[in-house]
């Protein structure tokens, strides 16, 4: 489709664009005390976003801009969920103690542009637009996670950020180098095209080329060896943002690695009959598979031996995105959409988890586990909220978490006798985190003595952290509506050699 | 059918977990009375059940189904057999009693019969679900509770003990995960127990996961997963240290229930779906039966906290009942069709179950009682407690008697049974295992001696007789050990029809099959 006639599929992004100069603009008026308001304008943008997102989820499938974005139901499910994760963020950033005294007028601006690039990314079919669309949200990161500019951490956290990122991205374009110069193009049908006609001897560059490439997506997902930034980034950033990279960039991450190596790596044939995928001769599963083992094992051992409960999230989030990964290996569908379905249960848990977090700095605790001792007691909702979050994460049944789980373990073993090694060492992790998530648990409720006063949070944050449980608990016992959701969403554009 | 009694009795204790929510903290009076007349009205519901159970009937009855996730073939369905009846009467029994042990706690009251319910809810969810994802999440709904009870309401260790608990059952239950999504991609992708165990006995014949026969991987997956929860040495090392710290009311939970919730598992999953693999592995359990029958006399004789001691013969206690469960063997065409055998082995193995449950219930009450007036349970700390507290000596009396298995109480019988069933195929396991009842006697009779034998220890003159609250809830419980211990026939009716379905089961299979 042309550039004319690709503007009409494209109204979330032409309104987010408008959202951002407005945003930007009006900010302009308010006074620092009254910066935050922004994040009306902000909000009531990405409402219309999403509006214009729902309309124009239909059955079309197609490609803009000359074939540098896709627009299918694929793409617009990624965004749905980002802006479900931003609206979350803003609500929970409102509640933030370590933003008072800064000018927020930006910071929501800001988000709202990274929204912006992760709308790219879900969507991009070229590698010039993927690389630029990786980069916007990116450069957002870096200025977010620095925001707080006299706190040393929050500074640390952004020039780690910027460092790591710079390399990784470095990495990942020297190896679309590689595959522009076997391929002729950078558009992913026409290297699909080429990748099957390659010679024996281009075989390993191509690998090379992918090994590359995994680099960058592996540092967007943090996956190990590419995961070093994100504890000290975690730890560093303002913890709201801490909570919004853990859950959108890792979402348009998986949905980059899903649509790159689906469409380049394989002939897309799983999208039309889950029997028939046939795939290249380079390893990639095999690749993934021992990549997802790696990172889920690191992250739980590490997560296990921290004392900050944002550190041991910071971890743990390694580790989920080490389950997710799990899936990839499969080649099938199913796997895509275990994923997919394991991403909208992530999103209300993590969420949830470093609001709690949020919450009970900002009543004067802490984020050790020290600072948790005896909580429990003292705000009980808090406490059963966060327990709740804490099951969900590890896995166990009847929450949200254990049904992404599930999907993810069932992917894997319906491929056969061949993967049970790695559904084994996906269960076996499970139990590792149950330990490090349940130290929370203890430290709340098992620690710590009945106390007098109980603290029970005001109408909004109740408000927040309900709408973050209740779909965690309620998705654990009737999920039907995602299941049928991603099912919906699970329509690739695709081009089948 | 249009009651959906089934579906009732898993739900009522949620009625009155929302009725809990609403009572104000300082009510603990009220809390307490909700607690006692929901899972009072639970057990006259598991009664009533009884009463309208077929006898005749060896399938499933009170069939409740309902879709849930049909996208992934998911089905609430629920149904009861003579497998899972006794164990959903001797659950709603052992609750109500439980919830009057529990009267005398005052620490957060509101959270500890919330969670008592919760952990009900999980347990009898196990016991009535016939589907095997429904199955599962019961299963792990009884993990929070139960880690809860201990961590926050148990002993000075409760917390690690909590934790300890939390990661052995979670390890056991990830791996029968696997196995259950295993079966449900090899045999039609279901999840429906019904349609799995017609189809999963041959489903799997001759499928070979690298090189080894996929029917015993599956079986061995389920059992580590069920091994975990009943113990079977080498898992049993949670137990004795979660009962210690456990309050009495969930030790009585804990041994008298959840404990034969492995047991349950292998006899409706492992026996009743894979029963080409009880072949290759009977002699096998036999054997951890054995090990489980001196290893667990032998702790418990070591020991000098009763409580564990307790604790341990219920160790003792399961390894009969393994050896009894390897007997169901017997009656396949190898072992000259001995369908009497396999019929006293199995049945004993049920009924073992149900009077551990009754036993042990009684045995942790009354350790509750004395903990509860001298604030430590060391053996060696008491010595003629039979002058201050007759009452109390006599019942304990009883219960030590029962729990050694002494003829006239319901415990002979079934350890009987279980040893005449498996002597035709195991005959050196079962005598050897007899040494197990000598050593019972032994660590029975000691303890008894040193706590109420002897002159009164002078710290103890003024101890308190057993009170009426705790005589009612350890009465029933030796009432009806008392009454099966002299006429079981009720219970083994009940019982049989489910039990041959069983047998015949792995005996034809097993023939058909003939390859282990």
């Amino acid at each position: 489709m042309n550039n004319l006639q690709s503007l009409s599929y494209y109204w979330p992004e032409i309104i987010l664009t408008v959202t951002i100069l407005v945003a930007i603009i009006a900010d302009l008026f308010y006074s620092d005390k009254d910066s935050g308001k922004t994040a009306l304008w902000v909000l009531g943008g990405l409402i219309l976003a999403q509006i214009a997102i729902y309309i124009q989820d239909s059955e079309i499938v197609t490609t803009l801009f000359m074939g540098n974005l896709a627009f299918d139901p694929f793409a617009s499910f990624f965004k749905t969920l980002i802006v479900l994760a931003t609206i979350l963020v803003i609500f929970i950033s409102q509640k933030s103690s370590e933003l008072d005294g800064h000018r927020t007028g930006e910071y929501y601006s800001l988000m709202a542009i990274m929204v912006f690039g992760m709308f790219l990314m879900a969507s991009a079919i070229d590698l010039i637009m993927l690389y630029l669309a990786i980069e916007i949200v990116s450069i957002v990161s870096f200025i977010l996670a620095g925001y707080l500019k006299g706190d040393l951490r929050s500074n640390e956290a952004a020039l780690k950020y910027v460092i790591y990122g710079a390399f990784s991205t470095g990495i990942m374009l020297f190896g679309m180098s590689i595959i522009f110069g076997l391929a002729g193009s950078t558009k992913f049908f026409a290297i699909q095209e080429a990748m099957w006609n390659l010679e024996g001897s281009a075989q390993f560059a191509f690998t090379l080329a992918a090994i590359f490439i995994l680099a960058g997506f592996g540092y967007k997902i943090s996956a190990v060896p590419f995961h070093f930034w994100t504890p000290d980034v975690y730890e560093g950033a303002p913890t709201p943002i801490t909570a919004y990279l853990s859950v959108a960039p890792k979402a348009v991450g998986f949905a980059v690695i899903i649509r790159f190596f689906n469409t380049v790596f394989g002939d897309s044939g799983a999208f039309i009959d889950p029997s028939i995928y046939t795939f290249t001769t380079i390893a990639w599963p095999q690749l993934l598979a021992v990549l997802s083992v790696i990172t889920m094992t690191l992250g739980n051992l590490v997560a296990l031996q921290q004392n900050s409960i944002k550190r041991m999230l910071a971890y743990s989030s390694i580790a989920h995105a080490g389950y997710m990964l799990m899936a990839i290996p499969t080649l099938s569908s199913q796997g895509v959409y275990a994923i997919m379905l394991y991403l909208v249960m992530y999103l209300f848990m993590n969420l949830g988890a470093f609001f709690v977090v949020i919450y009970v700095k900002s009543q004067g605790g802490g984020e050790s586990f020290d600072d948790f001792k005896g909580l429990g007691w003292k705000m009980p909702i808090v406490g059963i909220v966060m327990t709740v979050f804490m099951l969900s994460l590890t896995g166990i049944p009847p929450t949200a978490g254990f049904i992404g789980k599930f999907y993810i373990f069932a992917s894997v073993i319906k491929v056969g006798p061949q993967m049970y090694w790695l559904a084994v060492v996906g269960a076996i992790n499970s139990v590792i985190s149950l330990y490090y998530y349940f130290r929370v648990v203890k430290v709340m409720f098992l620690e710590g003595e009945p106390s007098e006063t109980i603290i029970v949070p005001s109408p909004t944050v109740l408000m927040i952290l309900f709408a973050l449980a209740i779909p965690t608990v309620f998705f654990g016992i009737y999920w039907a509506p995602i299941a049928d959701w991603v099912s919906r969403s699970l329509t690739l554009f695709i081009k089948v050699i | 059918m249009e009651i959906n009694i089934l579906s009732w009795i898993i739900w009522i204790p949620l009625l009155g977990m929302a009725a809990i929510a609403f009572v104000p903290r300082g009510k603990t009076q009220l809390i307490k009375i909700i607690t006692a007349v929901a899972t009072g009205v639970q057990f006259l519901a598991t009664l009533g059940l009884w009463s309208q159970f077929d006898l005749s009937n060896g399938g499933f009855q009170f069939m409740e189904r309902a879709t849930w996730i049909p996208s992934f073939n998911i089905t609430y369905i629920l149904g009861v057999d003579g497998l899972s009846l006794p164990m959903v009467v001797l659950t709603g029994l052992l609750f109500f009693l439980s919830t009057f042990v529990s009267w005398n706690i005052n620490r957060a009251v509101k959270g500890y019969f919330s969670l008592f319910l919760l952990l009900n809810i999980g347990i009898m969810g196990v016991f009535l679900s016939l589907d095997f994802f429904l199955f599962y999440v019961f299963w792990e709904v009884m993990l929070l509770p139960m880690f809860f009870l201990i961590g926050m309401w148990g002993g000075p260790q409760r917390e690690y003990a909590a934790i300890k608990f939390f990661l052995y059952t979670l390890v056991g239950s990830v791996l029968m995960l696997i196995a259950i999504l295993g079966l449900y991609f090899t045999c039609g992708r279901t999840f429906d127990m019904l349609v799995l165990m017609e189809v999963a006995p041959t489903a799997l014949n001759g499928v070979m996961w690298w090189g080894i026969d996929a029917i015993k991987v599956i079986w061995v997956l389920l059992f580590i997963g069920f091994a975990i929860k009943v113990p079977v040495f080498p898992f049993h090392t949670w137990l004795p240290l979660v009962h210690v710290e456990a309050p009495t009311a969930i030790s009585v939970i804990l041994a008298g229930i959840l404990l034969k919730l492995g047991v349950y598992g292998m006899l409706r999953i492992n026996y009743s779906m894979l029963p080409g693999a009880v072949w290759w592995f009977a002699g096998a359990l036999a054997v951890l039966g054995l090990i489980n029958v001196i290893w667990g006399a032998m702790c418990a004789l070591a020991q000098k906290d009763l409580k564990k001691m307790v604790a341990y013969s219920s160790v003792n206690h399961m390894g009969y009942l393994l050896i009894g469960m390897s007997a169901v063997i017997a009656a396949g065409a190898a072992n000259g069709n001995n369908v009497l055998a396999a019929q006293a082995g199995l049945g004993g193995a049920v009924f073992l179950m149900f009077n551990h449950g009754t036993i042990s219930a009684m045995l942790f009450i009354l350790v509750g009682v004395i903990y509860e007036r001298a604030h430590h349970r060391n053996i060696d700390g008491f010595g003629g407690i039979a002058a201050q507290m007759p009452i109390y000596s006599g019942i304990m009396a009883l219960a030590f008697f029962a729990g050694l298995g002494l003829p006239g109480f319901s415990g002979f019988i079934s350890e009987a049974m279980c040893f005449i069933g498996a002597f035709p195929v195991f005959k050196a396991i079962v005598i050897a295992s007899t040494l197990g009842i000598l050593l019972n006697a032994a660590y029975f009779l000691r303890a008894y001696q040193r706590i109420f034998m002897g002159s009164l220890n002078e710290k103890y003159k003024d101890l308190p007789e057993i009170n009426r609250m705790e005589l009612f809830t350890v009465i029933p419980l030796a009432v009806i050990t008392l009454f099966l211990g002299i006429y079981p026939k009720p219970f083994l009716d009940l019982i049989s029809s489910t039990m041959n379905v069983i047998i015949d089961k792995v005996a034809n299979i097993g023939s058909i099959a003939g390859v282990f």
